[in-house]
């Protein structure tokens, strides 16, 4: 699958779940999971930043960041007992970390349909991390838009 | 039942006891053969994080459902999945799972519908398990595969369709979603997917009971008079009457269906597992809004 507007990072991640079996695709989200980063201090303490995404299952809440140099971060959080949310989260922070404003906005809005995980974890749930994708991107607007 | 039930006093007050067995039962028997611990969560990969010793998982959306039509999982289904977990006809199952026992009564009602005659709730579940610190484990079971009979699933004893619900008018029906989704000022649950539904309200004359009140604060089910207290006095539902459970996909109310069959005794209690899914898009058949249950429609056969 070749898609000239996905960045290379998120294109990355989705082969990485592409190349696996289906039942390995869960063992991989649960690494992500594992993986999403503790919120860094400077918004720790200030949880009134962050926007829940209300789609998902169990709660997640998600900021996003541009940098000076026009750079996205997404942070995340969402609690231990909610893995699969969290590896929704995790695959989005880790893949848009570093993007670019236009590169972002330019993730097509199916990408969570396309990384094999609509089979090993049912369409219903991926609706999460749509909704993820989509909350990031206004964030990202709005951050511009100011 | 091929494994002494749990007689602990709390569960001789429900009318069917052997269905359901306390956390230190259960923690007594792991290991005994012709004993599988099934656990079944919402969350797909809490399983994974850690599970009791032994338990296989069986996920909802991913085993039971039918990845083609909006149905379960047929026969023949059903029997491989069993016989991949160890399960086979003769098998003590007890399945647990998170949010109060939500997926695990669901997962239990499946189990119905093919009529295997020994499953059980770990009342408490998941939530109760650990906060006993009991053991939990990330080893992924290797169940010896078992030979689990294709058994075709019946669909009219505990089960109803949108025909049976317009047939049904007149006897009493259940709502176990929440308040907004019954009175239409949402269609689905606050922090929930919306899995569409093109009107919000309710089934007319249906009894709005969410299904959490069944369950205690520590997940485990509340006593046989709270349980009386809230169906009976409050719904208004009397021994002996035929009822149905709905919700939004017929998993909430699995656990109400658990309640009044299991608990309280109710002989003929079906879950229409269409629901407000299908009810709430469904042309030519009526709602209705606000707090009130509203009047019966006739019945349509």
């Amino acid at each position: 699958m070749t898609d000239p507007t996905l960045p290379a990072q998120l294109a990355d991640i989705r082969d990485e779940f592409l190349e696996l079996e289906v039942r390995e695709r869960l063992q991989l989200l649960l690494e992500f999971s594992n993986e999403l980063p503790e919120l860094p201090e400077r918004y720790s303490e200030h949880p009134d930043l962050f926007e829940q995404v209300v789609e998902c299952q169990s709660p997640v809440f998600i900021f996003v960041e541009v940098d000076d140099d026009d750079r996205v971060h997404l942070f995340a959080t969402a609690p231990r007992e909610a893995p699969t949310t969290r590896g929704f989260a995790s695959i989005l922070a880790q893949g848009l970390d570093g993007l670019s404003v236009d590169e972002v906005l330019g993730v097509p809005a199916d990408f969570p349909l396309t990384i094999g995980l609509t089979e090993a974890v049912s369409p219903l749930r991926i609706r999460g991390m749509t909704a993820l994708l989509g909350r990031a991107q206004r964030q990202v607007r709005e951050r511009v838009s100011v | 039942m091929t494994i002494a039930t749990d007689d602990a006093s709390k569960f001789s007050e429900y009318a069917h006891p052997e269905r359901l067995v306390s956390t230190g039962w259960l923690a007594d028997h792991l290991g005994d053969a012709g004993l599988v611990v099934v656990e079944s969560d919402e969350d797909v990969l809490l399983y994974e994080t850690g599970h009791i010793p032994g338990a296989v998982k069986i996920d909802w959306h991913t085993d039971l459902n039918d990845p083609v039509q909006r149905d379960y999982v047929d026969g023949a289904g059903f029997a491989k999945l069993l016989s991949e977990k160890g399960i086979s006809r003769e098998s003590t199952v007890v399945i647990y799972g998170d949010k109060n026992n939500w997926w695990a009564a669901y997962a239990l009602w499946v189990f119905t519908l093919f009529g295997h005659e020994d499953v059980r709730l770990l009342d408490g579940g998941r939530d109760l398990w650990i906060a006993e610190g009991r053991e939990l484990t990330t080893d992924p079971p290797h169940p010896t595969p078992a030979d689990y009979p294709t058994v075709e699933r019946d669909d009219t004893t505990v089960r109803a369709f949108k025909e049976d619900v317009l047939a049904h008018f007149g006897h009493p029906l259940i709502d176990v979603r929440s308040p907004e989704e019954y009175s239409g000022e949402r269609t689905h649950m606050p922090a929930y997917p919306d899995e569409g539904a093109l009107r919000g309200g309710h089934i007319p004359s249906a009894a709005s009971v969410p299904w959490a009140r069944a369950a205690a604060p520590d997940a485990t089910f509340k006593s046989r008079d709270e349980l009386d207290a809230i169906y009976l006095d409050d719904a208004g539902l009397t021994a002996g009457d035929d009822v149905i459970a709905y919700c939004r996909i017929g998993e909430r109310s699995s656990h109400t269906w658990f309640v009044l069959t299991h608990l309280l005794g109710f002989e003929n209690v079906r879950n229409y597992d269409g629901s407000w899914t299908e009810w709430g898009s469904a042309v030519r058949v009526p709602i209705a809004t606000g707090s009130e249950p509203g009047e019966a429609p006739t019945p349509r056969s």
